[in-house]
């Protein structure tokens, strides 16, 4: 663990809980590659039936937003309520919203 | 030794204990493998093991009739009545000899499953069939790592060799048929050519070659075992030595 160079590249993992729901973000793994990262993603993250498909995606590979620019992207939405679909009424049989 | 089991008794036993010390011996990696990842997965594998262990012991006690259970036949058995064969408690060795043994185990195991998997007997195949699942991505696992380390630096490459060649002697073992395994309609022997094709596929991918043609080491199934199996048992069997029956 002594020199970061020789670590396993880290992954970001997604599982799919369920057919129909999209693929959820829960946590990350160590591995040389990316078939690798699918096995230890398995073990580590779907060993209590969590899911019934995994993505693994090189966390090199994401960008983020600046946090600094945070007041800039995010605090605009905080007074534009009319655009949260808080006005209509979902019907009861539709999941997963 | 105690009297001899009935044969059906015997085979459930063999399979119980092949799982049983297997996973014993994976689980000694807890908190000391080479990443956490793989020592999720190499407890993933021993939890497996033990799983199926507890349904061929439950199995096998059911059979015998005498009112032992798993639990019982697992830790109140001695070093010559454990039926394993040699290959499963072998040392864990480095990383490498780990995975050796599990190669040459898991592909054995997955054949032997989707054998038993037909039997005509329904407790067994009921047994094997939903294990089987379990040894297939056993047994992909130790693959992918055999070519990882074979093809891989020079001295994961030569620790891979070692560890073939600590394990290969006790591969014929796993196919040496007798009469209690015809008691369940069990060809073993027929499952190696099966065996030979994977394991020369895999090695082929690792570039690595057969290890050299060792004497074959048998003896396991009729409990003669190496010393390693007293110091395992040992450990395993010390609580319910020490507190017969504890519970929690």
């Amino acid at each position: 663990m002594s020199d970061a160079s020789k670590e396993w590249p880290l992954w970001e993992v997604f599982v799919r809980g369920k057919g129909g729901l999209s693929h959820r973000h829960v946590g990350s793994v160590h591995a040389a590659d990316a078939k690798m990262a699918v096995e230890h993603a398995r073990d580590t993250y779907t060993r209590r039936m969590e899911g019934v498909s995994l993505w693994v995606v090189p966390s090199a590979q994401i960008t983020a937003s600046d946090p600094g620019d945070a007041a800039a992207l995010f605090e605009p939405a905080e007074d534009k309520i009319y655009r949260h679909p808080t006005f209509y009424s979902i019907p009861d049989h539709i999941k997963h919203i | 030794m105690a009297d001899a089991p009935p044969p059906l008794a015997a085979c459930a036993l063999r399979l119980g204990d092949d799982a049983l010390i297997l996973g014993q011996r994976l689980s000694e990696w807890c908190g000391h493998a080479p990443a956490i990842e793989i020592d999720l997965s190499l407890a993933n594998v021993a939890l497996d093991q033990i799983g199926q262990a507890a349904h061929f012991l439950g199995l096998a006690g059911e059979i015998e009739g005498k009112g032992r259970d798993a639990d019982k036949l697992a830790f109140h058995r001695d070093v010559m009545d454990f039926a394993n064969c040699l290959l499963v408690e072998q040392p864990n060795g480095d990383f490498a000899q780990t995975v050796a043994r599990q190669f040459l185990f898991s592909h054995y195991q997955e054949l032997l499953y989707a054998a038993l998997a037909e039997s005509k007997d329904a407790r067994f195949a009921a047994i094997a069939a939903k294990a089987l699942k379990e040894v297939k991505y056993h047994a992909t696992l130790a693959s992918d790592w055999v070519v990882r380390l074979g093809d891989g630096a020079e001295e994961s490459r030569a620790r891979m060799i070692a560890g073939l060649d600590w394990m290969w002697r006790f591969a014929d073992e796993l196919f040496a048929a007798d009469e209690i395994d015809a008691a369940l309609g069990l060809d073993k022997a027929a499952l190696r050519s099966a065996w030979d094709a994977r394991i020369d596929a895999v090695l082929a991918d690792a570039t690595l070659e057969r290890p050299a043609a060792h004497r074959p080491v048998l003896g396991g199934r009729t409990g003669r075992h190496s010393e390693h199996l007293g110091h395992l048992l040992s450990e395993m069997q010390f609580l319910q030595r020490a507190y017969p029956g504890a519970a929690w």
